[in-house]
C-alpha cells in the first residue's frame, strides 16, 4: 500500500513550526506556557530513552535535571559564565553525576534499580536542600541572569518581542536540537540494543550485549540531557530551587512519559503538553486542583493504558484497518 | 574414546572444540554437577541426557557462563572461558537457545536478527546512524537458511510456538558460532514439529560445519541423531560413547532406560 498524503506530511517539522510562532499570538501567557511546555518534554524524552527504550524504571530523574539547573544557574549568576558554555556545563555536570551514580544502579535489576536511582537522588536533594553557602538551601538560588539576547532584535523580523519571547526562541531550538539528537540515538544501533535489552535482558547477553556497559550509557545520556533540560528551566524559571530534584519531580516525569505513551518516541512530548495545561487550567478554577488532577490522570491512564499517543495510534489503525500498521518504539 | 565417526568429518583429525574437565558445582551442600568431564570435538553432534534431575540444566548453565563452577575448567576453542561472562562468551563462538523460548517478543522478526548481527559484528555502540540499514543482506540470508523470511515483518512474540524455536536458532546462528548448545530443542513440540526441527537442525549443522551439544528428554531425538552421547545420574557422568555403547551399557539400563 503506497503512502498517503497523511503519512508525507512531516509533522515533526509543522509542529515545530506552529510552536516557532507562538510568540506572533503576542500574548504573554502562550509563550510562558510554550517555554514550559518545550523544556520539559525535552526532561521527559531523555527519560523515556531509560523507560521506553531500554525498560529502566528511574524513580530519581529529577536529580540530573537538578544538578543541570544548578551549575547553569551557579555559573551564570556567580561567575558570569555566558549561557552557552554555563549550559553545557549543566548537562555535562548531569552526566557526570549519572556516571558516578549509574555505574552503581545497573549492578542492581527491576524495582531494586528503582529504588536506588531514587536514593541517590533523595541524597543529592538533601545536600542540595542543605548546603546553604552553595545552593542557597530552601532559599535557593535566585535571580538568574536572563541570557544576553538582545542581538536577536537586530535580526531582521525578530524585533520588537519581550525579553521571554527570545528566551523562548532560544530554549526552543536548544530543545529541538537536543530531542533531534535524542530520536537518532533511539533509531541507532545503540537504540536497538536498549531496545533488545528492554525485551530480554537474559537474551541480550547471550547474543552478546554488554547489559550493565549499554544501560550505564543509557543513563549517562539521559542524565546528560535531563542537565541541559534543567540548566534551561533554571533561567526560565528565574531561579533555582531545591524542589527541582525533589522526588516529586521524578514522578512527574513518570507520569507525563507514560500519559503521552512510553512506547512512542514522541509520547513524553504529548504528556508533557497534556500535563502543562491540564496544570494551569485547573489550578486557574479550583483551589483543589491536586485532586481533581489526580482524577483526571487516574481516569487516563486506566481508559488509555499505551498513553494518549497508543490510544490514538489504536483508534487510527482501526479506521484504516487494512492499511499498513506501524510499529511503536520503532 | 571412539570418536573415529565424528573426527573423519573434520578431515580425519580431532579437534576439540569444547572441553570440560572436572567440573563441580556445588549448592550448598548439595552436588549438583560432580567432577564431570567432556569433550566434543570439531563437527561432532553430541547429547547430554539424564533422568529428571541429573544436573543437565545445571551442567548448561555451567558451559554458558550463567552459574560459575566451584571447581573445574571449560575451554571453548582454545580459551578459558571459566568465570567468563556470557556476552563475551559468546564472542569465542557460543550460540546457545534455551528451553523456554527467548526471544525479543516485541521486535519483529526482521530486528530480532538484525539486532544479533549488530551486536555481534561489533556495531552496538553506534549511536549516530540509522540501525535498519546494516546487515540487510546477512539478515534476509539467515532469515531464508531457517525458513522465516516471508515472516520477516511479524512481531516476533506472535509467531507459533515453532516458528519461535526457529527465530531463536536464528539468533544463536547470527553470531557465526562455531558451537551451539541447545537446550531442549524440541521441548513443547508436537511430533511433525519435531520431525522438521531436527531436519532444520541438521541440515544447518551441516551447512555451516557446526559442532552441536544438546539436551534432550526425547530418546528417539537423542538416538537419530546424536553422535557421542554424556549420560549424567544424580551430578555424575555414568557413561559416555556412541548410541550403541551407551544403549548398551548396564548402568545406564539399569537406572535410567530401564524405567523409560
Amino acid at each position: 500500500m503506497s503512502r498517503s498524503l497523511f503519512d508525507r506530511i512531516p509533522w515533526v517539522l509543522v509542529i515545530f513550526i506552529i510552536a516557532l510562532g507562538i510568540p506572533w499570538l503576542g500574548s504573554k501567557y502562550y509563550t510562558f506556557l510554550a517555554t514550559q511546555i518545550a523544556i520539559l518534554s525535552l526532561f521527559a524524552v531523555s527519560y523515556n530513552l531509560l523507560l521506553g527504550s531500554a525498560g529502566l524504571v528511574s524513580f530519581g530523574h529529577a536529580a540530573y535535571f537538578g544538578l543541570g539547573s544548578y551549575a547553569c544557574g551557579l555559573l551564570m549568576k556567580e561567575l558570569g559564565v555566558p549561557f552557552l558554555i554555563a549550559l553545557a556545563a549543566g548537562g555535562l555536570m548531569a552526566a557526570a553525576f549519572a556516571a558516578g551514580f549509574g555505574f552503581f544502579c545497573v549492578r542492581l535489576t527491576k524495582i531494586y534499580f528503582s529504588m536506588l536511582t531514587l536514593a541517590f537522588a533523595q541524597i543529592v536533594w538533601a545536600i542540595c536542600f542543605q548546603w546553604n553557602e552553595l545552593t542557597g538551601g530552601d532559599q535557593g538560588i535566585s535571580p538568574i541572569p536572563y541570557p544576553g539576547l538582545n542581538w536577536l532584535s537586530s535580526v531582521p523580523g525578530l524585533d520588537g518581542f519581550r525579553v521571554g519571547d527570545y528566551f523562548y526562541f532560544v530554549a526552543l531550538a536548544v530543545v529541538a536540537l537536543c530531542i533531534a539528537a535524542l530520536h537518532r540515538i533511539s533509531v541507532s544501533p545503540f537504540g536497538r540494543m536498549l531496545m533488545t535489552i528492554r525485551e530480554n535482558p537474559e537474551r541480550a547477553s547471550f547474543i552478546g550485549v554488554n547489559v550493565r556497559a549499554y544501560e550505564l550509557a543509557a543513563f549517562i545520556v539521559a542524565g546528560g540531557f535531563a542537565g541541559i533540560a534543567g540548566a534551561l528551566f533554571g533561567i526560565f524559571n528565574r531561579g533555582v530551587f531545591a524542589d527541582f530534584l525533589y522526588w516529586p519531580k521524578s514522578a512527574e516525569v513518570l507520569i507525563m512519559t507514560i500519559l503521552g505513551g512510553m512506547n512512542y518516541f514522541w509520547g513524553p512530548v504529548v504528556g508533557t503538553g497534556m500535563l502543562v495545561v491540564l496544570n494551569q487550567q485547573i489550578t486557574a478554577y479550583t483551589e483543589y486542583w491536586p485532586l481533581v488532577l489526580g482524577t483526571i490522570l487516574l481516569v487516563l491512564l486506566f481508559a488509555f493504558p499505551g498513553g494518549l499517543l497508543g490510544a490514538l495510534h489504536a483508534g487510527w489503525t482501526r479506521l484504516r484497518s487494512g492499511g499498513r500498521g506501524v510499529r511503536p518504539g520503532a | 574414546m571412539p570418536d573415529g565417526h565424528a573426527c573423519a568429518a573434520a578431515g580425519g583429525e580431532c579437534v576439540p572444540v569444547l572441553e570440560i574437565v572436572n567440573v563441580t558445582k556445588r549448592f550448598g551442600g548439595f552436588l549438583a554437577v560432580n567432577d564431570v568431564s567432556l569433550t566434543v570435538n570439531r563437527q561432532q553432534i553430541a547429547a547430554v541426557i539424564g533422568p529428571n534431575g541429573a544436573g543437565k540444566s545445571t551442567f548448561f548453565n555451567l558451559i554458558t557462563g550463567y552459574l560459575q563452577p566451584t571447581a573445574g575448567h571449560i575451554r571453548l576453542n582454545g580459551h578459558d572461558i571459566t568465570g567468563v561472562a556470557p556476552h563475551k562468551i559468546s564472542s569465542y563462538g557460543m550460540g546457545r537457545s534455551f528451553q523456554r523460548t527467548n526471544i525479543f517478543p516485541k521486535l519483529t522478526v526482521f530486528d530480532n536478527i538484525q539486532a544479533a548481527f549488530l551486536v555481534h559484528r561489533g556495531r552496538g555502540g553506534n549511536f549516530w546512524s540509522r540501525a535498519d540499514r546494516f546487515y540487510r543482506d546477512e539478515t534476509e540470508a539467515l532469515l531464508r537458511q531457517i525458513g522465516l523470511l516471508d515472516q520477516a515483518d511479524t512481531v516476533g512474540g506472535t509467531l507459533s510456538y515453532g516458528n519461535q524455536k526457529q527465530l531463536e536458532l536464528g539468533l544463536a546462528l547470527a553470531s557465526d558460532p562455531t558451537l551451539l548448545l541447545l537446550d531442549e530443542p524440541t521441548a513443547g513440540m508436537s511430533a511433525n514439529e519435531t520431525h522438521d526441527a531436527i531436519r532444520l537442525l541438521e541440515r544447518i549443522a551441516g551447512e555451516r560445519e557446526l559442532t552441536l551439544l544438546f539436551t534432550e528428554h526425547d530418546m528417539e531425538v537423542v538416538f537419530s541423531i546424536a553422535q557421542k552421547i554424556a549420560v549424567l545420574h544424580q551430578g555424575r557422568k555414568i557413561a559416555e560413547g556412541t548410541p550403541a555403547e551407551v544403549r548398551a551399557d548396564p548402568e545406564v539400563r539399569r537406572i535410567y532406560l530401564g524405567h523409560h
